[in-house]
């Protein structure tokens, strides 16, 4: 397999996802088949291709730096779950 | 003990003074109500495109030809991944392997020596939103509206060595920011802050030592006072026979000390991959070159200017060119009263003492160019004393009054007046027989004293060439 438990585990820390051992097993094994699929890339020559940095052919893509309005408030915050003072409400974060 | 070395690197972070944010047409300036100035874009709604703001890159290019750095000719962003709260699309987009500006250096003066500090690269990126502590609920508050705010990210060389240095290196910083209008460097809106690596090493030891990271640090106190301290802990910790780990350390600054965070081995995997939504960046070299030619007069140069033109000393020019507003404020009052060293020793004198007590930049404070002029001219045509000069800058400098008001409010106008002098001068002659005795057996101080009695009747007003004249004459009469 190419992608071990330790992996997915350390992924899912990351990730800050809990899984049960089900869980893991099953994503070691779909991960790795993930993995393996885009590893065939691995396999072409790419001698004399340029490295890609964006998939289509453009370049510089800008805006003029003027100020539009913003979006009501109440409509950025319609999603959140939990919300105060004009703000988006979260468990306390540890520093 | 052993004696050991101390190596230090800064990543400096900028929010460059742009009307609107780095994707998005969302207003940057500081202050708003929360989540008033935000959008799709800037929270990570799914399905958002971001647009690149053209002036962030020319900013960016301007910060990098300013401090020598190679303009890159073909540029890209990234997704750097981590999960907080104050970054709602659980990445950051920033720069990775091709960065905007790469190699430069600064020269900066550490107590009138001179050192130069390598600069590794600046790259553009983007702000996480504020969060706010609810101490009744115990919740964190998210504010998105920094969110997206453009930054640029200076990442120093690890050249240098200590306190001292680093200062020297912010300050030249801010003043180069600051003359070239890319940032308001206000370091206590955070505008400009400033993470500190730091590590330390046995002199002649080759390998750098296990190296901490200290962030968000937001005054040169905060970094003077840090580097301070943790110099200190890691040489104590290696002292005792400890290891140091590589950890991010808080520093709390009204205690002076610094907490270790927490191990960075796993908050340092942030998964980099190119932004699929942004366009490369390319620049041709007549852009880099129009840049070039758009940069303002730098501080060195305005420096050797300030020598030759107003033939001041080469210790006034470098604190008058230090800061842009200082220069600015020098050079419009110049242009008034045509004094360049009156000018001078003002800013640098009791001005500058002033603005340090109440921790004002000159900008901020009430005197005005006009006002600091008027002032200058004032004595320069004799109509005030320079005692009563210092006097009067005291309340121009408190209630932003007028010189000339003050003056005439307070009936502060030299007494030049010959005849109306002379008297005075008389009146003290007599009442101090003994003081003109001790003059004429040798005693030069007994002149000093009759023209303190002189003043004081005058209440410092009376022209003080004249006093000294008069008397001589009376005495020796």
């Amino acid at each position: 397999m190419s992608v071990s438990k330790e992996d997915v585990k350390h992924i899912a820390n990351l990730s800050k996802l809990n899984l049960t051992d089900e869980e893991l097993d099953k994503y070691t094994t779909d991960l790795s088949n993930i993995v393996d699929f885009a590893n065939e890339l691995s396999n072409i020559n790419v001698d004399g291709v340029k490295p890609t940095a964006h998939i289509l052919d453009i370049k510089n893509v800008f805006r003029k730096d003027e100020v539009d309005a913003s979006y009501d408030r109440e409509e950025i915050l319609k999603n959140a779950p939990s919300k105060d003072a004009g703000c988006i409400s979260v468990p306390k974060v540890v520093e | 003990m052993k004696d050991y070395e101390v190596i230090i690197g800064l990543e400096v972070h900028a929010e460059l003074s742009t009307n609107t944010k780095i994707y998005c047409n969302c207003s940057t300036s500081f202050g708003a109500d929360p989540n008033t100035h935000c959008c799709p874009i800037c929270t990570g709604m799914p399905g958002t495109l971001p647009v690149l703001n053209e002036k962030v890159v020319e900013y960016a290019v301007k910060a990098g030809l300013a401090t020598n750095c190679e303009i890159s000719r073909f540029s890209k962003q990234d997704r750097k991944n981590y999960f907080y709260p104050d970054l709602p699309k659980a990445y950051q987009i920033s720069q990775y392997d091709l960065p905007l500006c790469l190699g430069g250096h600064l020269d900066i003066n550490v107590n009138g020596n001179k050192k130069t500090i390598g600069i590794t690269r600046i790259h553009i990126e983007e702000d996480a939103g504020k969060l706010i502590h609810d101490a009744y609920t115990g919740d964190t508050l998210v504010d998105m509206n920094r969110c997206a705010v453009p930054l640029i990210e200076i990442v120093s060389e690890p050249d240098i060595r200590n306190a001292d240095e680093a200062v020297a290196y912010m300050q030249t910083l801010k003043s180069i920011l600051e003359y070239l209008e890319v940032c308001d460097c206000k370091m206590q809106e955070g505008s400009l802050r400033c993470d500190v690596n730091l590590s330390v090493r046995p002199v002649g030891q080759k390998e750098f030592g296990t190296r901490t990271e200290t962030k968000n640090l937001n005054s040169f106190r905060a970094i003077h006072n840090l580097i301070e301290f943790e110099t200190k802990r890691q040489i104590e910790v290696l002292e005792n026979g400890g290891v140091i780990h590589q950890e991010t350390i808080r520093w709390d600054d009204a205690k002076g000390i610094g907490y270790a965070m927490r191990s960075k081995e796993d908050a340092q995997d942030y998964r980099y991959f190119p932004e699929p939504d942004l366009a490369p960046i390319v620049l041709s070299d007549e852009y880099i070159n129009d840049m070039k030619n758009s940069l303002p007069e730098m501080p060195h140069l305005k420096k050797e200017r300030y020598i030759k033109e107003f033939g001041l000393p080469e210790y006034d020019a470098e604190i008058l060119t230090a800061s842009k507003y200082t220069a600015n404020f020098f050079e419009k009052t110049n242009a008034i009263c045509n004094n360049p060293k009156a000018v001078s020793n003002w800013i640098m004198g009791d001005f500058a003492k002033m603005l340090n007590e109440k921790e004002l930049e000159i900008n901020e404070s009430k005197v005005t160019e006009e006002n600091l002029a008027c002032l200058i001219s004032l004595i320069d045509k004799g109509t005030i004393s320079s005692k009563i000069a210092k006097q009067i800058f005291e309340e121009m400098f408190e209630t932003g009054e007028n010189a000339k008001d003050i003056v005439e409010k307070k009936g502060l106008v030299q007494i030049s007046d010959e005849g109306a002098i002379k008297e005075i001068v008389q009146r003290v002659v007599e009442a101090n027989p003994q003081s003109v005795a001790d003059y004429k057996a040798g005693k030069d101080r007994a002149i000093g004293f009759m023209v303190g009695q002189i003043m004081k009747e005058t209440k410092g007003k009376a022209n003080p060439q004249i006093v000294n004249k008069l008397l001589l004459e009376i005495i020796n009469k």
